[in-house]
């Protein structure tokens, strides 16, 4: 029996697989190279979502303009954050390193707080839905899947094709012998914070075109985001990637069934007993 | 430690101190404010009985829901007294430890792994609650229905603040109770021995699975009874309070800023953010959302990266250092070993 | 020319925390020649080649290439005057690609430049690295990996290259071509510092050696003198 609405929902789920893909993107580069999970990645992706918007919405910067500089904001926000809170815990236990982030996520959100009130916020555009024999679609889905499939492969292709994107992949596997080849390790964790945040800044910009952002926005996102990488096997581009898509068809399919929260309760779950099965993610090499 | 006759002392006349407080002519709000940091207290040291061990849990929010949201819908739905209610959220809390403490300890989940497996148990009790939005009211969370006169034993409601200090306090001693019977165990050699090396500990017979499934389910039943303790005092939870990775993260890092390897650290923790907290309210007022935070966060981040032992822990161990001289000051543990 | 020094190495001590792991060791490398430190497990030969590319810091002393201190240059420009390190056990990355390792071996700016024809030269210098170059370098014999990473060495256009151990953990067929290699990297024009417990292969590569036994040098000379004296026979050939 054919069910349109649910088609409508997996494709949706698909759509929805492109946002978190690209969510766990930059995520997955950082825990892939410097081995540390940013808790705080979502906040990043929040300070870029508040920054467009401050920039549209008060001072009538076009979008394009606000978009690009929330970008770089966020990237510069990941360079910070690498260079005066991971740093001086890279040697320590890799909990700490997790929790000092943590602590960082309190932060950007009190500051949020402190700086926008709770309110919840939008740029006030109006995106079309596209709709496709009797299915409706947002625009805006569709832009950040479209968004998503071009970031992974310039990602890729940047990481394969140059010295530095080569670099980048190798610091993972022997960090010791970098300076062997010319590389100093450090400029590499300074590019690679750089990177992760940027692309914390393009989902930023997604996700502001289809999300009210407000200061608690970044525990919607940040769990299920961490699941991803996870999941997929940390550093794992392409396992992420997939993952990304199975976890929006739990939530978009098993929201069709239930509610929304059930759907993301089954991915959760199905996220703890993935663990048990293959602790080291889906794709581990 | 070197003087076992002098030590029993020195908590016996604290405890009387604290006992003596409700006579001590304090108003309601310093009386509320005792009481909360006793429940937190209490809910902060049942999560470092495990989170000494290494075990850092991202999810102790799952527990706290199960006590604060079984009781209640117990209550609410059933009439059924939480003194049964109590029990029955142990024994839940329990089993769901059990059902995700057995498999990660099986399959040797350890540190961030761990970490992000119980980030996702909050998770998923936090969706759950607000899932069953018909009988928990979602998240806009759910009133205690109170009984009349506001104080009845059975309903565990006291509208005296007076009389609930007293079952805060008793809930507190008893997880300092707790603590130490963990302390002088057979079980805290074994978990200490596992946090440092999990292969060499299980080669000389230390059972690693069992000994953290036991410590785990002790933690969650003791978070439970934190949170049904919670619940029965403000008389209103809702999911974002009581469960889910805010919340959850708030345990830990009360507990680093106040320490996590000292009987009264986890205590410590509760002081120091409930006044921070408080503190500012009063200076800067109701409507500077965020201060508090800011600051908080802001603190975290240099504890961890300067103080990982937390205050108690520093404390403690310069007092040692005056004590014995330098050389044989103990090196502070980090937060887990990988 | 041939009386100048190529590389320095005068009074140099280091260790690891508490360890000393080299006391006040002297040598000197000159131009094209092939020079072996020899010596037991634990002697310190790892540790003198890890001072010499600043992967660990000397406590004393001081290192010279060409005239140049490298007190002051920091771990990843050493490369860049022309040192190149084939670490200890190969070390290559075990997930890139043959190519890829190559690769790295030429991100030094300079080397850049010049990466397509170094490339060519080494595929020339060793053809199964060329049929390899898309196969992941964990997954390749013991013996082509210590091509590999040889070549990735070379990829920098090094005039010193310093090789530890390559012949450890090898099967003996294997340990033959390796020092078959090293004869070819001479040949080559490259100045050789290698660092070797197999003592008698060694010496029939190179024009001179050092023994080193717990941190010092205890016996230099040109590898005849060396093969030859009773010391050495004794302790090192089992003669």
């Amino acid at each position: 029996m054919f069910d349109i609405f649910l088609l409508e929902a997996v494709i949706n789920g698909v759509l929805l697989g492109g946002v978190l893909a690209l969510l766990a993107l930059g995520l997955n580069l950082v825990f892939g190279v410097i081995d540390v999970v940013w808790i705080c990645y979502a906040e990043l992706v929040m300070v870029g979502m508040y920054t467009i918007w401050w920039l549209f919405v008060h001072y009538g910067v076009p979008l394009p303009i606000a978009i690009a500089a929330a970008i770089a904001l966020v990237s510069l926000c990941g360079v910070a954050l690498h260079q005066l809170v991971i740093r001086p815990v890279l040697g320590t236990p890799p909990i700490n390193q997790l929790l000092v982030t943590g602590g960082v996520l309190f932060f950007m959100q009190a500051a949020a707080t402190l700086a926008f009130g709770v309110e919840f916020r939008n740029l006030g555009l109006r995106m079309p839905i596209v709709e496709v024999s009797d299915m409706f679609f947002s625009f805006a889905r569709i832009l950040a899947f479209g968004t998503a499939l071009v970031g992974v492969l310039v990602l890729w292709l940047f990481l394969t094709r140059t010295y530095l994107g080569t670099a980048i992949r190798a610091i993972s596997q022997d960090r010791e012998i970098m300076p062997l080849m010319g590389v100093d390790p450090r400029k590499i964790y300074l590019t690679t914070s750089a990177i992760g945040g940027g692309m914390a800044g393009v989902a930023a910009s997604l996700l502001a075109l289809q999300y009210d952002v407000h200061p608690a926005i970044g525990l919607s996102f940040g769990p299920i985001t961490f699941m991803i990488c996870v999941l997929g096997g940390l550093g794992n581009m392409a396992g992420g990637f997939i993952a990304a898509f199975v976890f929006a068809q739990f939530i978009s399919v098993g929201g069709f069934y239930f509610q929304i929260e059930w759907g993301y309760v089954l991915a959760f779950a199905f996220f703890i007993v993935m663990m048990f099965v293959k602790p080291q993610g889906l794709f581990s090499r | 430690m070197s003087e076992p006759r002098a030590m029993p002392l020195v908590p016996l006349l604290g405890v009387a101190a604290l006992a003596a407080v409700p006579f001590a002519g304090l108003g309601n709000y310093h009386l509320h404010l005792l009481i909360n940091i006793l429940i937190w207290g209490f809910i902060y040291t049942a999560w470092s009985i495990m989170g000494r061990f290494g075990m850092v849990s991202l999810g102790h929010g799952a527990f706290l829901g199960v006590g604060a949201y079984v009781v209640t819908l117990l209550w609410n739905t059933a009439g059924l007294t939480p003194w049964i209610g109590i029990p029955i959220a142990l024994v839940l809390a329990m089993i769901l430890a059990l059902v995700i403490g057995y498999p990660c300890f099986r399959f040797r989940i350890v540190g961030h792994y761990f970490a992000l497996v119980t980030l996702a148990l909050g998770e998923v009790v936090r969706l759950t609650i607000v899932a069953l939005r018909d009988r928990t009211g979602g998240s806009l969370g759910m009133t205690v229905e109170g009984v009349a006169g506001g104080t009845s034993l059975l309903a565990l409601q006291f509208g005296e603040r007076g009389t609930f200090f007293y079952v805060a306090l008793a809930a507190w001693l008893f997880g300092l109770w707790v603590w130490r019977i963990v302390d002088r165990s057979m079980l805290r050699y074994a978990l200490e021995a596992a946090s440092e090396d999990e292969d060499a500990s299980a080669s000389i017979g230390v059972n690693v699975t069992r000994a953290k499934l036991a410590i785990t389910m002790l933690s969650a039943a003791m978070t439970a009874l934190g949170g049904a303790l919670y619940a029965q005092y403000q008389l209103y939870i809702n999911p974002e309070t009581v469960s889910g990775i805010g919340i959850s993260l708030q345990i830990v890092f009360a507990v680093i800023a106040g320490g996590m390897y000292v009987q009264l650290g986890p205590t410590v923790g509760a002081v120091i953010t409930l006044l921070l907290a408080e503190t500012l309210r009063v200076t800067v007022g109701h409507d500077v959302h965020g201060l508090d935070g800011t600051i908080y966060g802001l603190l975290l981040v240099l504890f961890i990266i300067y103080m990982p032992q937390g205050i108690s822990g520093y404390a403690v161990a310069t007092w040692k250092r005056r004590r014995t001289g330098p050389p044989q000051a103990p090196t502070p543990r980090a937060v887990a070993a990988r | 020319m041939t009386g100048e020094t190529m590389l320095e190495v005068r009074g140099v001590s280091a260790g690891y925390g508490g360890f000393r792991a080299l006391f006040d060791v002297s040598l000197e490398v000159k131009p094209g020649e092939a020079v072996a430190v020899i010596g037991p497990n634990g002697a310190g030969k790892t540790t003198l080649l890890r001072v010499i590319s600043k992967l660990i810091a000397a406590s004393a002393g001081e290192i010279r290439m060409e005239g140049t201190s490298l007190g002051s240059v920091p771990p990843d420009k050493v490369v860049e005057l022309g040192i190149a390190h084939v670490p200890e056990n190969r070390r290559l990355f075990p997930r890139l690609t043959v190519e890829e390792n190559l690769r790295m071996g030429a991100y030094a700016p300079s080397a850049r430049a010049r990466y397509r024809e170094r490339l060519d030269f080494v595929y020339e210098l060793f053809p199964r690295m060329r049929e390899r170059r898309n196969q992941l370098a964990g997954t390749m014999s013991g013996g082509e990996q210590q091509m590999c990473a040889i070549g990735r060495a070379l990829m920098s256009g090094p005039k010193l290259l310093l090789m530890d151990e390559p012949s450890a953990g090898l099967a003996p067929v294997i340990v033959q071509q390796v020092f078959k290699l090293v004869e070819r990297i001479r040949a080559e024009g490259y100045t050789v510092l290698i660092v070797e417990q197999n003592v008698q292969q060694v010496l029939r590569v190179v024009d001179r050696a050092y023994l080193l036994e717990v941190g010092t040098i205890r016996l230099s000379g040109r590898s005849e003198e060396l093969l030859a004296s009773d010391e050495i026979r004794q302790s090192y050939l089992g003669l």
